[in-house]
C-alpha cells in the first residue's frame, strides 16, 4: 500500500525492552505493533553506544526505505522510525528537543515519570509531532502550551484527583523500607548533558 | 546500578508484604470506584511473571468492562486511561473504542483530552465510529477554547478518513487563516493530511497559502513550509505556482543566518535549525530542473555552506541539507565542487552520524558527479573497516558504485578482503556485487575466474543460486582456461565439501574437463598429478557426503557419467557407481542413474556423442522467436523436453499459452522456469530425445542430456546480450514504476540502460507481498511485441514473504533496436492462502527514458 511520507512511529523503551511510549502514525495491527517494538528493541540493543545512531528499518516497518534513528539516555531508548521526508541529523536534534521538553515538564525527568504519566507524555509529544509531522520545536512554547492545558484540566478536577506527582509519592513511601544495597540516587535518573546539544 | 524495571529493586519492593496490602485493597476488595491509573500501574509492576501480569490485567479489564456497561460517566476517563496503558503493554483494548467517542462528546476538557488520545491510539480507519466522530470534531473545531480546537485538529490530522477530511476541510481552511498561531500551525499540518487523503481538495487551500510565509511565528512558518512542500510534490501546477516564492524563502533563510542570537529559537548557537532545514528542502524541490529558481538560490546556498558553524550536530544538519539541495538543483559548478568537498570533509569527521550521512549522500551523487566522488575513494574504502554496520553497509554500496575499469584490481582486493571478514548479513550482497563488477570490468578471463573462485571459497554458502550457472557459462566460454580452471577447482574442493555452490561448479568442471585434469597439462600453473581413480574418489565422496545437497549430488553423478567418455581405464567403475544409484532413495538421483544406466546398456553407441564436451556459446544472430529457459542450476531434466533444435524453434505448450494470451503472432514469448518447477513427466523423455537425435543426425550443437540446463541451451541468446558486458556506463535516473499491484502483491520495475548499447534496457523486477501470508511457487512471466527481444533471468526465489519482509528480484533484459515504445504483458502465478492464483496484466506505463 502507498504510504504517506512522515515519521512512521515514535517508540520509547527501556534497556530491558519494556515499552514506555508507543506511538504509531501509520496503521499497523496491534500484534504487528508489538512485534515492531520487540524487533526495534533487539536491533537497537545490539548496538554499542559509540556507533552511529541510524540503522535501516527493521523488516516489519517497511525495510530499507525506512530508518530507525535513536538516542540512548540512561535507561531509555528514544527511537524514531522515519522515511526520506525527514533529515536524519534533524531527527537527532528533534529527539533532543523532545527529551529536554520532557525534562522541563517533569523537572528532572526519569523513567518513572514516563511510566506513571503515560498520558502526559503523549500530550507533550502531541505538541511536538502531529500526524507524523514536526509541529513545534520551540521548547518554551511547548512547555507553555502544556502548562496552560494542565491548568485547564486541573480546574475541572483532573483525571483522577490523584496526587499530582505520583512518582514522588512512591519514592517517599518506599524510602524508609528500602533495602540498603539499593542506591536511591539511581531511581531518579537524570538525562545527561541536557544543557547542550551534542 | 539498579535497574528500574526487571530483576532488582522494584520487584523486591513489590514483594514486600505491606505493599501487597496496599494494592490488594485496590484489586480484590474494590469498592464501586475503580482503581486509579497510577495504582493499576503500580500493581502491574509488582507482577513477577508474564502470566501474573496477564492475570492482573484480565481482572482489571473485566472490571473496566462492567464499569463501561454501567455507563459510568464519572470514571470513564480514568478507565480509558488505564486501557491505553494496557494497550501500550500489548494487551487488547478495542473494547474501549466507543468509550473514547463518548469522552470526546463530553463537555469536560479532561475527558476530551483522553478521549481524543484514545481515538488516535485505538481506532482504526475502517471503524464506523468515524462517522460518529465527524460531528464531534466539527463542533470542537468551532469550540471557544483553543485547546479543544487544537485537540480536534490534531486528531483529524492524525487519523481522519477521506470522508472526514471531505466533510471538515472547510473548517480546517478557516483555521488556517486565523490569527491564532497555536491553531494556525496545527491547521497547516492538518491541511497536509487532508490533501494526502483527498488530493482534489488541494485547490481549496491555495488562497490561504498566500499569507503563510509572512507569518512571524516560527511554528506556523515551519508547518507552512511543510504544507507548501506537500503541494509542490503533488502537483506540477502548484510547483510552478510556488516558484515565485523562492525570493521570499531565500529572505527568510537569510534572516535566520544573519539575525544573530534570538533566545527563543536558538539551538546551540544556531537560529532555528529545524526551520532552516525545512526551507532548504523546499528550495530543493523548487529549484530542481528550473534554471531561474536555481539561479535565485545560488547565493544563499553558498552563504549557508560557508557560514554555518559545524562544531555541533545542528550545524552539520543544516550543512548536510544544503549539500543535498546544491546537488539536486541546477547549481553552478563551483558550488557543486564545494558541496562534494563538504561531504569529503564529513567522511573524516569523528562523529559516526556525520560519516554515515556523508556516505549516504555520496551514494546519491555518485552517478552524476562520478569523478568528484572518485577522489574520496580511499577514505570510502577505509570505511569498510569501520566497526559500525550501518556505515559498513553504506561504504560497501558506495565502493561498488566506484568500481570501474581502471581501479577494478585494487577495489576488488579490498572488497574480497571485506567479504572474508564481514558479518554474515553482508556476504550475499557483497558476493553478488563482486560478481557483477567482475562481469563488467574483468581485465582478463583468468582474473575473472580467479575472482569468482575466491568468492566461492570464502563465502560459498552465501552466494545466490544463479552464481553457479553463470560461472559455468563463463568457464565454458574461456576455452584456453579449462585446464587451469579444473585444476584450481579440484584443489579447492579436496577434503572440503561444505561450500555447495563451489562443489557444484567443481563437479561440473571435473566432469566436463576431467581428461585435462588427469593429463596434467596446465600452462598457467604447476600441473598436479592425479589419477582417474583419485578423481572418481572425490566425486564419489561428494555423492556420499552428508553435507551435499540433492542438487550437488546430481552434479556429481552427472560428472561421473561424463567421465565415462573422458577416462579410459575406469569405465567399469563408473558403470558400477551409476547402477548403484539406480536404487537411490533420492528420486531425482535415482532417475538420473536409471537413465544413465539405459545409456550404457541400450544406447552405448551414442554415448560418446551425447556426452561430448559442451560447445562454446558463440554469438548467433537470431531473428525468429526466441525462447529462453533458465533455472538456477537445479539438475532436473528440463532440457530434455524444452530444448528445441536450433534450426526450428518450437515453443512449448506453456509458450503457446502465453502466445495465445497475447493474441497474435507478433510477439515473442519468453518462458522462465521457476526454481522449483519440475517437468510433469520425465521418464520417457530421454527416449524421445534420443529418437529425435537419431533423426536429426545429432549435430554438434545437440547438447548432452546430462549437462546443466542453462548451459545446454543452444546458442540462441539475444545477440550481444549474453557475452557483452551490459553495464558499462549505465544511464541512470530512469524513474521506476509500479507495474502491478493487486491483492497485496506489488511488482516494481526499476530500469538501467547502457550508454554504450542503448538498445538494451535492463529491468529489475521486485515483487513484494503486503499480506499476512507468504506467496509460494511464484512465477513471473513476461512477453513483449515481436520487435523486441526479451531475456528473463532466473528469479531470486519462488516465495514472496508476507508483511513486505522481503522481495523476489528478477532481471529482464530487453533488446529494443528500433527504440519503440515498450509494452509488456505479464502473467503471474502463485499459491496464496491455499489457493492457486493467476493473473494477467499489461504494463504500458514504461517511462520514456526506458526506451527512447
Amino acid at each position: 500500500a502507498w504510504r504517506a511520507k512522515k515519521i512512521q512511529a515514535i517508540l520509547v523503551f527501556n534497556n530491558h525492552g519494556k515499552p514506555r511510549l508507543v506511538r504509531f502514525y501509520q496503521r499497523f495491527p496491534e500484534e504487528i505493533q508489538q512485534q515492531i517494538v520487540r524487533e526495534t528493541f533487539h536491533l537497537v540493543l545490539k548496538r554499542d553506544d559509540n556507533i552511529c545512531n541510524f540503522l535501516e528499518g527493521g523488516s516489519l516497518i517497511g525495510g530499507s526505505d525506512y530508518k530507525l534513528i535513536y538516542r540512548h539516555y540512561a535507561t531509555l531508548y528514544f527511537v524514531f522510525c522515519v522515511d526520506s521526508s525527514e533529515s536524519e541529523l534533524g531527527i537527532l536534534d528533534l529527539i533532543q528537543v523532545f527529551v529536554e521538553t520532557l525534562d522541563k515538564c517533569f523537572e528532572n525527568v526519569c523513567e518513572l515519570d514516563l511510566i506513571f504519566h503515560m498520558d502526559k507524555v503523549h500530550y507533550i509529544l502531541q505538541e511536538v509531532v502531529m500526524g507524523g509531522m514536526v509541529l513545534e520545536t520551540n521548547m518554551n512554547e511547548i512547555v507553555a502550551q502544556i502548562e496552560a492545558q494542565n491548568r485547564l484540566e486541573k480546574s475541572e478536577g483532573g483525571l483522577s484527583a490523584a496526587p499530582a506527582r505520583a512518582v514522588s509519592a512512591v519514592k517517599n513511601i518506599n524510602l524508609p523500607e528500602m533495602p540498603r544495597n539499593i542506591n536511591i540516587g539511581d531511581l531518579n535518573i537524570k538525562v545527561p548533558n541536557l544543557s547542550q546539544f551534542v | 546500578m539498579v535497574h528500574l524495571e526487571g530483576n532488582s529493586g522494584w520487584r523486591k519492593i513489590g514483594s514486600w508484604p505491606w505493599i501487597v496490602k496496599i494494592y490488594s485493597k485496590g484489586i480484590i476488595s474494590r469498592m464501586p470506584a475503580p482503581i486509579r491509573l497510577r495504582e493499576l500501574i503500580r500493581t502491574i509492576r509488582t507482577a513477577r511473571t508474564q502470566a501474573e501480569e496477564r492475570e492482573m490485567i484480565q481482572k482489571e479489564c473485566a472490571a473496566i468492562r462492567s464499569s463501561f456497561r454501567e455507563e459510568d460517566n464519572t470514571y470513564r476517563c480514568r478507565n480509558v486511561a488505564k486501557l491505553l496503558y494496557m494497550h501500550m503493554l500489548g494487551y487488547p483494548a478495542h473494547f474501549g473504542q466507543l468509550e473514547c467517542l463518548k469522552l470526546i462528546a463530553s463537555q469536560k476538557f479532561t475527558d476530551k483530552r483522553i478521549g481524543y488520545l484514545g481515538a488516535m491510539l485505538l481506532l482504526d480507519e475502517r471503524q464506523d465510529v468515524h462517522l460518529l466522530m465527524t460531528n464531534c470534531i466539527k463542533n470542537d473545531l468551532n469550540h471557544s477554547t483553543q485547546y479543544v480546537q487544537g485537540l480536534a485538529l490534531c486528531t483529524l490530522g492524525c487519523m481522519g478518513s477521506s470522508e472526514m477530511c471531505r466533510d471538515l476541510a472547510g473548517e480546517v481552511e478557516k483555521l488556517l487563516k486565523t490569527s491564532n498561531s497555536y491553531l494556525r500551525k496545527k491547521a497547516a499540518l492538518c491541511a497536509v493530511h487532508v490533501i494526502r487523503k483527498v488530493p482534489e481538495l488541494m485547490e481549496m487551500f491555495l488562497p490561504a497559502t498566500k499569507n503563510l510565509l509572512n507569518e512571524k511565528n516560527h511554528g506556523v512558518l515551519h508547518t507552512s513550509v511543510v504544507l507548501l512542500t506537500e503541494m509542490c510534490e503533488r502537483s506540477p501546477d502548484m510547483l510552478a505556482h510556488f516558484r515565485k516564492l523562492v525570493p521570499q524563502l531565500v529572505r527568510i533563510l537569510k534572516n535566520l543566518i544573519m539575525s544573530g542570537y534570538s533566545p527563543e529559537h536558538d539551538v546551540s548557537g544556531i537560529s532555528d535549525p529545524f526551520l532552516q532545514v525545512r526551507i532548504l528542502r523546499l528550495l530543493r524541490i523548487l529549484g530542481r530542473n528550473d534554471d531561474d529558481s536555481s539561479e535565485a538560490m545560488n547565493d544563499i546556498l553558498a552563504q549557508v555552506a560557508t557560514n554555518t558553524e559545524t562544531s555541533k550536530n545542528v550545524g552539520n544538519a543544516i550543512l548536510y541539507e544544503t549539500v543535498l539541495t546544491i546537488m539536486d538543483i541546477k547549481s553552478e559548478s563551483g558550488l557543486r565542487v564545494l558541496a562534494i568537498n563538504i561531504l569529503g570533509r564529513f567522511l573524516l569527521n569523528n562523529d559516526k552520524n556525520i560519516r554515515y550521512v556523508a556516505l549516504t549522500s555520496l551514494l546519491k551523487t555518485v552517478q552524476t558527479d562520478h569523478n568528484a566522488v572518485q577522489r574520496h575513494r580511499s577514505t570510502i574504502v577505509d570505511c569498510l573497516k569501520d566497526l559500525d554496520v550501518s556505515i559498513k553497509r553504506r561504504a560497501m554500496e558506495l565502493s561498488f558504485a566506484l568500481v570501474n575499469g581502471n581501479n577494478i584490481r585494487g577495489m576488488m582486493k579490498e572488497l574480497l578482503y571485506f567479504l572474508d571478514s564481514c558479518e554474515p548479513e553482508f556476504k550475499a550482497d557483497c558476493a553478488s556485487g563482486i560478481f557483477l563488477a567482475a562481469e563488467k570490468y574483468a581485465p582478463s578471463k583468468r582474473w575473472h575466474i580467479d575472482t569468482i573462485m575466491r568468492v566461492l571459497t570464502t563465502a560459498g554458502s552465501y552466494v545466490r543460486d544463479d552464481a553457479v550457472p553463470n560461472l559455468i557459462q563463463l568457464i565454458t566460454n574461456s576455452v584456453e582456461m579449462h585446464a587451469y580452471t579444473v585444476q584450481r577447482l579440484y584443489k579447492a574442493i579436496l577434503g572440503d565439501y561444505s561450500q555447495q555452490p563451489l562443489v557444484q561448479v567443481a563437479a561440473w568442471c571435473i566432469g566436463e574437463y576431467g581428461d585435462l585434469l588427469v593429463s596434467g597439462q596446465c600452462e598457467e600453473e604447476e600441473p598436479i598429478q592425479v589419477t582417474e581413480d583419485e578423481v572418481l574418489d572425490i566425486l564419489e565422496s561428494v555423492l556420499i557426503s552428508n553435507m551435499s545437497t540433492s542438487v550437488t549430488r546430481g552434479y556429481a553423478l552427472t560428472a561421473i557419467m561424463k567421465l565415462s567418455t573422458r577416462f579410459t581405464c575406469t569405465v567399469n567403475r563408473i558403470k558400477k557407481v551409476v547402477s548403484i544409484y539406480g536404487s537411490s532413495i533420492d528420486v531425482e538421483l535415482q532417475q538420473r542413474a536409471v537413465e544413465y544406466n539405459a545409456l550404457f546398456k541400450k544406447y552405448d553407441h551414442m554415448r560418446s556423442a551425447l556426452l561430448e564436451r559442451m560447445p562454446v556459446m558463440e554469438k548467433v544472430t537470431t531473428n525468429g522467436p526466441t525462447e529462453i529457459v533458465q533455472t538456477n542450476g537445479e539438475t532436473d531434466p528440463t532440457p530434455l523436453e524444452t530444448k528445441p533444435p536450433p534450426s526450428g524453434p518450437q515453443p512449448t505448450s506453456q509458450a503457446n499459452d502465453l502466445l495465445d494470451l497475447l493474441g497474435g503472432n507478433d510477439i515473442t514469448p519468453v518462458i522462465p522456469t521457476a526454481p522449483t518447477s519440475k517437468p510433469a513427466s520425465a521418464g520417457g523423455e530421454l527416449l524421445d530425445l534420443l529418437g529425435d537425435i537419431n533423426l536429426t543426425g545429432a549435430p554438434a550443437a545437440a547438447p548432452a542430456p546430462a549437462s546443466v540446463p542453462q548451459i545446454s541451451q543452444p546458442p540462441f541468446l539475444l545477440d550481444g546480450l549474453s557475452s557483452q558486458p551490459l553495464f558499462n556506463d549505465i544511464a541512470t535516473g530512469i524513474p521506476s514504476i509500479t507495474a502491478y499491484s493487486k491483492n497485496g502483491l506489488k511488482i516494481e520495475f526499476t530500469f538501467e540502460r547502457s550508454n554504450t548499447n542503448p538498445s538494451v534496457t535492463v529491468i529489475t523486477i521486485q515483487a513484494s507481498n503486503s499480506t499476512e501470508l507468504d506467496m509460494t511457487d511464484f512465477v513471473f512471466q513476461a512477453a513483449v511485441p515481436k520487435t523486441f527481444q526479451l531475456q528473463l533471468l532466473s528469479p531470486s526465489s519462488s516465495i514472496v514473504p508476507a508483511f513486505n519482509t522481503g522481495t523476489i528480484t528478477q532481471v529482464i533484459k530487453v533488446l529494443n533496436p528500433q527504440k519503440q515504445q515498450l509494452r509488456m504483458r505479464i502473467k503471474l502465478t502463485y499459491n496464496h492462502k491455499g489457493s492457486a492464483m493467476q493473473d494477467l496484466a499489461e504494463v504500458n506505463n514504461f517511462p520514456p527514458q526506458s526506451w527512447q
